[in-house]
């Protein structure tokens, strides 16, 4: 069976600056795949570029980028337009930006289904108001006829999702839809996109710089660095065994109740990301790395752990 | 909302004291009104009648509230060269001056709005610095001059538009052309700045991400939140278009209020002259409110405020 969304060797370069570089992954129906890595390491821009909507000036190129099957390399915007919002929808970091305050929440839910559905106004507003009350939102008739200045943070993050569920997406791209709020609301927003994505049976594609988050949600994990993906496996092994220098130094940044001492430093990973320019070759990690020598400068075949796990460095399974 | 509109009540009244004051001030810092009246050949005792015949020898705080006090009953007082009521004068010239301010508005808009767009849409490309060059050229070039111009090539050359008069709609091309290139740079910087600020926002991000056409993109989702600047500059620029008239009804000998405040000036008629500057102050302060309105409507968020 061909995955939900296929992403081969994804490459995005903005002028000079490569922000993601050669990053595979792939998202099957009913899973939550989730995408980790600190600030600046290219996960945004791999779900933006997915959807085609990359800032001004960047450029994708990958060997294969496909949904269902569809190269969306080769769809035209207008075709991209069909599909997004539709069959695949996406849900931004920034909910106290991102519903534009000029006209009501009923409004700018219900012409998704509009648009792609040509669904009546009445049907539309039916259907806004039954998901918005799945979302776990009170009173939705009343919330339907307000502006997003009148609604909080968490409650516009709720109508962003409810309003990426409008068409019943099979692929849902959350970037990060959670780090603009605060724990309590962050809880209830996990809980809700995973009862959905079991509910629905979507793919999930979630962004998150939060391990913990991964734990609990994701069936898979794909761990970025520098625009590349340097480990992909199943959550469950990829915290027991992480291969990768980089994945074993991030869960060493996690601090475990029990596990760590309150007297003893929490881990840390030395360094800063460099910045990988054009004809960066080998580990852009090496720098950071403990088991770096000087083969890490030169191209890094892709390992495999296992049938569902790989990672890129040098050093053996 | 209502408080809102009480808020912009109480500020657009006292502007408009504010200007009763300025008017009244500066009509008599222009010189001694009863030698003006009385003429050249006068004599003294000419002026002293005409003086207390118009009421200039009582004291001027007692002259300003007299006046201010049937202003704002409606009475702006009788014109001396005329001799008929200010009232009914400038009623019967405004529509002319209105019908050009609005034409000029039509035309900037219809002109600056498109281009606006185009040139964000465009951003940094050829036609993008053509629009801003033009836009320059546009502010720079005096009205009157501009008017002459047009006077001569569509209405002598060509022979396709009357240059005076107002007796067909075609009268007010000119005109209003000439009106709206001045409000036409501003207008169109402002939709660009506007759409290219409203492009690059999250909730336009949202909106493609919601696979909507391209068009509702642009002109449901950025325009109308571009336009709220675009909005309050436009009715600025109407009430500028409505003093410009001044000028421009010169130009082309149309009888609007414009042409009898100028008039009005060159005879010493100052209950007019007066008249008239608070008549347009009183405008110039309701298009503002009704911008301010209009942008409540555009932005929900200036409801509360």
């Amino acid at each position: 069976m061909t995955a939900l969304l296929e992403v081969d060797r994804l490459q995005v370069q903005f002028g000079a600056t490569a922000a993601v570089r050669g990053a595979s992954l792939s998202v099957a129906r009913g899973e939550t795949h989730c995408l980790v890595g600190e600030s600046g390491c290219g996960k945004s821009v791999t779900a933006l570029a997915v959807m085609n909507l990359l800032a001004r000036g960047g450029e994708r190129k990958a060997e294969r980028l496909a949904f269902e099957g569809e190269d969306l390399l080769k769809l035209s915007e207008r075709g991209m337009a069909r599909l997004r919002g539709n069959a695949m929808a996406m849900i931004f970091q920034e909910p106290m930006t991102s519903l534009n305050p000029a006209y009501t929440v009923g409004s700018q839910m219900t012409e998704v289904l509009r648009r792609h559905k040509g669904a009546s106004q009445r049907a539309a507003t039916d259907r806004a108001a039954d998901l918005l009350a799945r979302v776990g939102i009170t009173a939705p008739g009343l919330r339907l006829g307000q502006f997003p200045h009148q609604l909080s943070g968490g409650l516009r993050q709720r109508v962003m999702i409810a309003m990426a569920l409008m068409c019943e997406p099979k692929l849902l791209i959350a970037d990060e839809p959670t780090t603009a709020l605060d724990v309590t609301v962050q809880a209830q927003i996990l809980r809700l996109l995973a009862g959905l994505q079991r509910d629905l049976g979507l793919g999930l594609l979630l962004i998150t710089h939060d391990l913990g988050i991964v734990a609990r949600v994701a069936t898979r994990v794909s761990v970025m660095y520098a625009g590349e993906v340097v480990e992909s496996a199943p959550t469950a092994e990829l915290f027991a065994q992480p291969r990768h220098p980089y994945t074993q130094g991030l869960l060493r940044c996690v601090p475990v109740p029990g596990k760590i001492q309150r007297d003893q430093p929490l881990g840390a990973i030395r360094g800063t990301v460099p910045r990988v320019g054009h004809g960066f070759a080998g580990c852009a990690f090496r720098e950071r790395c403990d088991f770096a020598d000087e083969t890490c400068q030169r191209t890094i075949p892709r390992h495999s752990a296992g049938a569902t796990h790989d990672y890129l460095c040098r050093l053996p399974a | 909302m209502l408080r809102f509109l009480a808020r912009r009540l109480i500020v657009a009244l006292l502007v408009v004291a504010t200007v009763m004051t300025l008017a009244f001030i500066l009509t008599r810092l222009s010189g001694d009104l009863a030698v003006s009246i009385a003429g050249p050949s006068a004599t003294q005792a000419d002026v002293d009648a005409v003086r207390k015949a118009y009421g200039l020898d009582r004291p001027l705080l007692i002259q300003f509230f007299d006046w201010a006090g049937r202003a704002v009953t409606g009475d702006l007082g009788e014109s001396y060269f005329f001799k008929t009521r200010v009232a009914t004068l400038i009623g019967e010239r405004m529509p002319v001056t209105l019908t050009l301010g609005l034409t000029g508005l039509v035309i900037a808009l219809a002109v600056s709005l498109p281009l606006g767009i185009l040139a964000a849409v465009r951003e940094n490309t050829a036609f993008d610095r053509i629009v801003q060059v033009v836009a320059l050229l546009g502010q720079a070039m005096p009205s009157f001059w501009l008017g002459l111009l047009l006077m001569i090539l569509f209405g002598l050359k060509l022979g396709w538009l009357p240059i005076s008069g107002t007796d067909s709609w075609e009268s007010y091309i000119m005109p209003g052309v000439v009106l709206a290139f001045s409000a036409i740079p501003a207008l169109t910087r402002l939709t660009r700045a506007g759409m290219i600020q409203a492009m690059g926002s999250d909730y336009i991000r949202t909106a493609r991400a919601k696979g909507l056409s391209r068009a509702s993109i642009l002109l449901k989702h950025a325009l109308r939140n571009a336009a709220i600047p675009v909005v309050a500059i436009a009715a600025v620029q109407l009430g500028f278009m409505l003093g410009g008239s001044i000028v421009i009804e010169q130009v082309f000998a149309l009888h609007g209020v414009g042409f009898l405040a100028w008039e009005s000036i060159a005879k010493n008629d100052f209950p007019v002259v007066q008249s008239v500057v608070l008549v347009l102050a009183a405008i110039y302060v309701l298009l503002t409110m009704l911008a301010d309105l209009m942008n409540a409507v555009l932005d929900p968020r200036l409801r509360g405020a």
